[in-house]
């Protein structure tokens, strides 16, 4: 996963509320079991002006100049809703977007964007429409873990310390959790005991 | 949290009382991470084949083997087809690679499939549960955002993403951040004619799709406990359209005989020791969650969405809210102001793992029984699953269904959601009882309405969005 320190980048404004996973990748754009080759997917419902098809609607924002270099996106409330589908992260990785900002993001969306080096930033709705109608560079600072404009407007935003630290050194989780074996397999052989039930299907064969 | 526990002990020696999440959870943790995550044990998990492939050979790629294939499982349900005499032809376009794909990689990774053609097939949250896989007490995870149908048993049940599963399958653990706690509370009684689903459109409407967001929400009061396992579930299922990490409800007698004889399930004396600890999960009489909701379940009636969000949602009885927003307008079709009731419909749906289930078939042939689907209506009814299909072919319901001009279905997700395969004709008007009204979700520019089972046949008699008090049943 690619570390994520400071980034300054042109944000796109798609500032709907509710905007779920269907609308970010829909099923029908998962064309493979890989999690490769999904960026033309991307926002299709909205990008493109007919269903599957790939011309490009330019009332859309992504398809306007101003904005074809976003590497920021700004939302609205309860971002990344409905389907766990890990596809609608990658889609925007593969993109190129490297955070989002809104201000509330779904669960399972967030913890999706930290596993594949993008940042779920939470701000509030003015300070989000402030961003936008300010229109220039974000500059979004997660060591510092504030997000600020060029006209010296500036944000703090929390961010969970474990989500943090796997973004800022783009570390793989199964690797840190390995580090934690011996606590594992301590925590199965008392629990096996305790609650046997649980691990019936290994007795069974 | 700290003083109280503190003064707590200093007062009566007593322990801190506890959540039903706080029981579980604490009971998974493994280690306390730095940063205040903790490292929590996962009991099971379930893969399905619209991402099973995937997370199974990037894992292989990377050379990790899964840590307890005997508690991993995987369902065929996504994109299967659901017309008698299936295999595994879909008619997603390049669907097939994804059900022979997961077939390879379960095989391979030696966890237990459940096939496309296998007797216990169905959807994911309707199988587990039917098996007895799901236990009180219990963390289960699936790549699937509905997993928290499954806290319907006292278990700790939540959707991840496919890096999660692949985490969780390598290591038996997941890194999470303790969740915050809500407790919803229906009080009171439903009135007759009102579903569990319709008190999840109720609770969102009046609270929004971000209205849980993140919590470990517990479902509790008079109105819950009077339900049976399988409203439990509808309950649950829709958790995570109130933006909830999960839902979940105290395992009590009701759950306990559920599980009683099902084939993952302990038996004998094994179930009688486990029952005597998941009798101690229910949450303690003081303990505190950060937050609370309460609903008169009286004050609920038939409800039906009218926009693209499960927010938007009225009483059967009401109207689209004058102040509606317009882009959910525009695509649904509706004005503002505009009576939901007698809106035309073309077509109807019921399944999912929502409304799936023995229970809801059962109550809307019971509406269906004698009367016809209004002409020009295209309707379906897709069983949660086989067994649920071969008790209500058991109890005649087919025929009740295919009598009223319904079409019988294998099982599966089907039109619940559109993957590029089958649909309704473009521009439908929908009556479903599925989860999800967002734009497109049943097909490019399928305008849904997520209501009750009821609701839907009530609906499609009358070829118009109807309310199925109306009806006798
Ligand atoms: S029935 Fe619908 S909501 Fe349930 S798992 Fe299948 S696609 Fe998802």
């Amino acid at each position: 996963m690619t570390p994520f320190t400071v980034l300054t980048a042109t944000a796109a404004p798609l500032i709907r509320d509710n905007i779920d996973t269907d609308a970010i990748i829909p099923s029908r754009e998962m064309k493979s079991t890989g999690k490769t080759g999904l960026a033309d997917g991307l926002f299709s419902p909205w990008r493109y002006l007919s269903p599957g098809g790939r011309d490009p609607d330019p009332a859309f924002v992504l398809n306007q100049p101003a904005y074809a270099d976003a590497r920021i996106l700004l939302g609205g409330v309860n971002f990344g809703c409905g389907s766990s589908r890990e596809h609608a992260v990658w889609a925007l990785a593969e993109y190129g977007i490297r955070a989002v900002i809104a201000p509330s993001f779904a669960p399972i969306f967030a913890g999706n964007c930290t596993r594949n080096g993008i940042v779920p930033v939470v701000l509030p709705a003015d300070a989000i429409a402030g961003i936008a109608a300010h229109g220039g560079a974000v500059t979004v600072d997660l060591p510092a873990q504030r997000v600020s404009l060029a006209d010296g407007r500036a944000w703090p935003f929390d961010i969970g310390a474990e989500a943090k630290a796997m973004l800022l050194e783009g570390l793989d989780a199964i690797d840190l959790t390995f580090k934690h074996r011996a606590d594992i397999a301590a925590f199965q052989a008392a629990d096996r005991k305790a609650r046997p039930w649980i691990y019936l299907g290994e007795t069974k064969a | 949290m700290t003083g109280r526990r503190w003064r707590r002990k200093w007062r009566h020696d007593l322990p801190d009382p506890r959540t039903l999440f706080a029981k579980i959870w604490d009971r998974h943790v493994v280690a306390s991470l730095d940063g205040g995550a903790d490292l929590v044990a996962i009991d099971r998990i379930f893969l399905h084949e619209r991402t099973g492939a995937a997370a199974l050979n990037s894992l292989k790629a990377a050379g990790r083997p899964v840590a307890n294939p005997s508690r991993v499982f995987c369902v065929m349900d996504h994109i299967v087809d659901t017309r008698p005499g299936r295999d595994d032809r879909t008619l997603m376009p390049g669907g097939q690679a994804f059900i022979t794909e997961t077939r390879a990689a379960a095989r391979d990774a030696g966890i237990t499939l459940f096939d496309v053609t296998d007797p216990d097939q169905g959807i994911v949250h309707v199988v587990s549960p039917e098996l007895g896989i799901v236990l009180p007490g219990c963390t289960l995870i699936a790549p699937d955002s509905h997993t928290c149908t499954q806290g319907a048993f006292g278990a700790l049940a939540w959707g991840i993403g496919s890096s999660e599963a692949e985490h969780a399958m390598a290591t038996g653990t997941l890194r999470l951040a303790r969740p915050k706690t809500m407790r919803v509370t229906f009080t009171g009684e439903l009135a007759p004619g009102v579903t569990p689903k319709d008190m999840m459109l109720a609770l969102i409407a009046r609270h929004g799709a971000g209205g849980g967001k993140g919590h470990a929400v517990e479902f509790a009061g008079s109105a819950v406990e009077a339900l049976d396992m399988e409203g439990r579930m509808t309950l649950c299922n829709m958790a995570t359209e109130f933006a909830a990490m999960t839902g979940m409800i105290a395992p009590d007698e009701k759950t306990f005989a559920w599980l009683d004889g099902r084939r993952y399930a302990p038996g004998g004396a094994m179930l009688a020791a486990a029952v005597a600890e998941w009798r101690t999960l229910a949450t303690d009489p003081g303990a505190a969650f950060d937050a609370e909701i309460a609903i008169d379940a009286a004050t609920i009636e038939p409800m039906v969405s009218w926009g693209t969000s499960p927010e938007h949602s009225a009483g059967i009885s009401g109207a689209v809210p004058i102040d509606a927003p317009e882009r959910p307008l525009a695509y649904i079709g509706l004005g503002p102001g505009q009576p939901i009731g007698g809106t035309p419909i073309d077509a109807a749906f019921i399944g999912s793992c929502t409304n799936g289930r023995l229970s809801d078939l059962r109550r809307a042939a019971a509406l269906l029984k004698g009367r016809h689907v209004a002409p020009g209506v295209k309707a379906l009814v897709v069983p949660g699953s086989m067994a649920v299909r071969r008790a209500a072919e058991a109890e005649g319901l087919d025929r009740v269904f295919t009598e009223a001009g319904f079409e019988w279905r294998m099982s599966g997700c089907s039109m619940c959601f559109y993957a590029g395969g089958e649909s309704f004709p473009a521009g439908s008007r929908v009556i479903s009882s599925t989860n999800r009204n967002f734009e497109g979700r049943q097909g490019p520019g399928i305008r849904t309405h997520i209501a009750s089972p009821e609701t839907v046949a009530a609906s499609a008699i009358a070829g118009r969005i109807a309310d199925p008090r109306d009806i006798a049943a």
